[in-house]
């Protein structure tokens, strides 16, 4: 499971990877790199600030409002992404500070029984607490890789994050609501909204079994503290396995329908061609002959210690640190190659947090030789799953699992 | 949080809005987003600021040419809803190309 001394000479003989020394970036381009890869757009590299959002350490500013702010990678090297750390995504800029006092969750719907309205404390005191380890990952993560670029967010690796949720079923709050035979879709609206009123409000819907599978919740904690406000205070929607679009922040409404619910953000965006991604959950009553909502989040992994011109000591055993995560089929194995591709190795896999978790991973490199070095890694999912070499272009950006290279220098 | 008719947004929405709204949250600062001068910039900024801040036309460049900025402000003014006057329009556009188009 070692990379070993054969490997690296290896490597040096075939010339695959070593390319001298002239890659070191220089200092200040160094300190850039924190901002995102150099693929990304020069415009968004350019824009891009640390700043603080009010409750949040210095995050990676894309917009200030609606406010959308990226984790930099060297957070992803923990298990759990820390509250204050984790990235903050909206789409409309009326973002009420909300009173837990006050604040009402509306449940009901023409394809429910028995509509009601929760207090906080009731959600808390009359559902049974559960927990779910969940990555929370935006749709359009890494959209500013894309080649050629769409417009959009132009997120580098950071529009994800890792929490343990604390809420309680939606199926427990369905149930309470009784929903009829003819109930199709569950509609989530949160308390955000558009600075006008002729913009589509915020406002999305998953399957029937999506919303009363035992995993998707409605969470009024993560990793053991109250939800930030930015990312979703009083309640949020989790909806382990597939992607951050149908993670309903500031929670006000669940209602059952019987028809396809046909706003904007579900009718026109987060869809995805047709056939092009290897999905195994379907929205079937989203569905159009082209395209297809975004459900489950493709296999996918990141390289978390390292950066595209990072410098090792040589002589010393330095270590890849990695996380692995997909739709929640679980992770099979990471594989980590450092001679760009031409031979891979596994990686050993860390703690098994559950299967919407990201999973950590470390791969040894012992005694590496001076040089300048391609790693890549690899994840492969328990169904066989495995990351994507070449972009799989949509003109949205979104489901970017390409394989990363990150040119390392040993010197 | 805008009613929704379809998914019979409950009475309660109105009150909650306003009670929430009294203390909206200030945000890091975005004045210190500038443009680049040309002609054309004050109607951008009039036009587009009242929905999100300006870094989102820096942030999406260099890459969009003419007909990926006319599709942009289309989207803004056909699906977004914003209110740009017609003569308005080419003025914006023309701004987005020189500043922050593909040539």
């Amino acid at each position: 499971m070692l990379f070993d001394r054969r490997g690296f000479l290896k490597a040096s003989a075939t010339g695959l990877a070593v390319a001298g020394t002239g890659s070191v970036l220089s200092a200040a381009r160094a300190a850039d790199i924190i901002l995102g890869p150099p693929a990304l757009p020069s415009g968004a590299l350019e824009s891009a600030v640390l700043d603080a959002l009010p409750g949040k350490v210095p995050l990676i500013k894309r917009s200030y409002r609606p406010p959308n702010f990226e984790t930099p990678v060297r957070y992803f090297n923990e298990p759990y992404t820390a509250n204050n750390a984790f990235f903050v995504r909206y789409h409309l800029a009326a973002i009420p500070k909300i009173d837990a006092a006050a604040w009402r969750l509306s449940v009901g719907g023409e394809a429910a029984e028995k509509p009601f309205e929760l207090t906080l404390e009731q959600l808390k005191r009359e559902f049974e607490a559960v927990e779910v380890a969940a990555v929370c990952q935006c749709s359009g993560n890494r959209r500013g890789l894309s080649d050629p670029h769409v417009p959009g967010v132009e997120w580098g690796y950071g529009a994800m994050g890792n929490a343990a949720w604390n809420g309680v079923r939606l199926k427990d709050v369905l149930a309470r609501a009784g929903l009829k035979k003819e109930a199709l879709e569950i509609v989530f609206d949160g308390a955000d909204g558009p600075v006008l009123d002729k913009t589509p409000d915020f406002v999305k819907s998953v399957p029937v079994w999506k919303a009363v599978d035992e995993n998707t919740i409605l969470a009024y904690e993560m990793n053991g503290a109250a939800l930030p406000h930015w990312n979703g205070y009083p309640v949020r929607v989790v909806v382990p396995g597939w992607t951050a679009t149908y993670w309903m922040k500031h929670l006000t409404s669940v209602q059952a329908v019987s028809r396809p619910f046909t706003g904007f953000w579900m009718e026109k965006a987060y869809r995805i061609p047709k056939g092009k991604f290897p999905i195994v959950d379907r929205f079937i009553s989203q569905e159009t002959d082209a395209n297809t909502p975004i459900t489950e989040m493709v296999v996918n992994s990141l390289i978390t210690n390292l950066h595209e011109g990072s410098v090792l000591p040589a002589g010393k055993a330095a270590v890849v640190r990695g996380i692995a995560w997909d739709g929640g089929y679980g992770m099979r194995e990471v594989e980590v190659s450092t001679d760009a591709g031409a031979s891979w190795r596994p990686a050993e896999l860390g703690p098994d947090l559950g299967r919407f978790s990201w999973r950590q991973w470390t791969f040894a490199i012992l005694d590496p030789k001076p040089g300048t070095y391609t790693v890549m890694a690899k994840a492969t999912n328990r169904i066989g799953a495995s990351q994507a070499f070449e972009l799989v272009f949509n003109p949205a950006g979104y489901h970017n699992n390409v394989v990363q290279r990150l040119n390392v220098t040993v010197a | 949080m805008k009613h929704n008719d379809r998914v019979g947004a409950p009475s309660m929405h109105k009150w909650l809005w306003i009670t929430l709204m009294a203390a909206l949250p200030a945000l890091a600062d975005e004045s210190a987003v500038k443009l680049k001068d040309g002609d054309g910039k004050q109607t951008v900024e009039a036009n587009c600021v009242a929905c999100h801040s300006l870094d989102y036309i820096p942030m999406n460049s260099v890459f969009l040419d003419r007909k990926g900025w006319e599709a942009s402000v289309t989207k803004m003014i056909k699906v977004m809803g914003a209110p740009v006057r017609s003569e308005d329009v080419p003025v914006i556009v023309d701004y987005l190309v020189r500043n922050y188009g593909k040539q």
